[in-house]
């Protein structure tokens, strides 16, 4: 099932309000092997969680399977460092949509922000849907 | 390992290896939400074309921020990115290494771009890697 080339430029609803917890950081630093240090931060990757609450929406909203996507790029560019309570929510924009040999590439911006509204962190990823395999 | 006001171009940043074990995804994907079945379920990540379970391309950005905080304690990221060009399959007894090294950049006013090789068996597994702290 091709991906809508029309969805460019589409923005979808933000994501449901997520709040940052200690345990919840705690349990993503552990799974990558590592461990939270208040003061050394939290992992640069952490709103991936957000990012993914987004692509997950946007891949819900157009129906396509989850097992056909493989995640091509992820960019964040922080505005400030996340920390413990933060109250986010990522919006996400199809950017742009195209075929390569079979598979749709979908480019998204997802702007993350916090409770007052301000973004925080601006996450591009570029989703492979790979075409069926014959 | 040291302070950022020690890092100066063209210094190298020690190469650091990981293991990903099948156990990390399973933890990885309940702790990011990323239940993609593609990176626990042999099976369907066969049958959709993949050579095995790979790891979550984030798993290895993960480690990259690991890296990180292993180089420059405390240092605020900035950007971090990469895109993901090679999979890294992770077998089901064992572990997966995953190898990252770098170089110190320009510092740009008050910006430290590091240049980045990741890699896997000697794979590259990131590609354009970009990583800027604040110095």
């Amino acid at each position: 099932m091709p991906i809508d080339a029309s969805l460019v430029g589409r923005g979808f609803p933000p994501t449901q309000p997520y709040p940052v917890t200690t345990d919840a950081v705690v349990a993503f630093a552990t799974s990558v092997g590592g461990s939270f240090d208040v003061a050394a931060g939290l992992p640069p990757t952490f709103p991936i969680v957000v990012t993914f609450a987004a692509l997950q929406d946007f891949l819900a909203a157009e129906q396509v399977e989850l097992s056909r996507i493989v995640h091509g790029d992820q960019r964040f560019r922080y505005e400030r460092p996340l920390v413990i309570g933060d109250v986010l929510t990522a919006a996400l924009t199809v950017t742009g949509v195209r075929s390569i040999g079979g598979n749709d590439i979908v480019s998204t911006t997802s702007e993350i922000a916090d409770a007052s509204g301000a973004v925080v962190c601006t996450a591009t990823a570029t989703l492979v849907h790979r075409g069926a395999t014959a | 390992m040291s302070a950022i006001s020690d890092l100066a171009q063209g210094d190298a940043l020690p190469e650091i290896t990981f293991e990903i074990t099948r156990a990390d995804l399973v933890a990885y994907a309940a702790a990011s939400g990323d239940q993609n079945p593609i990176h626990q379920d042999e099976e369907i990540a066969l049958a959709v074309g993949l050579p095995g379970v790979i790891a979550h391309g984030m798993y290895t950005l993960a480690l990259v921020g690991r890296a990180l905080g292993e180089w420059a304690p405390g240092a605020e990221v900035v950007e971090l990115g990469s895109k993901f060009v090679a999979p890294v399959v992770v077998p089901a007894e064992g572990a997966a290494r995953v190898t990252v090294s770098g170089t110190v950049g320009e510092l740009t006013d008050d910006l430290l771009a590091l240049a980045l090789l990741v890699t896997s068996d000697g794979t590259k597994v990131l590609g354009a890697p970009r990583a800027t702290i604040r110095g």
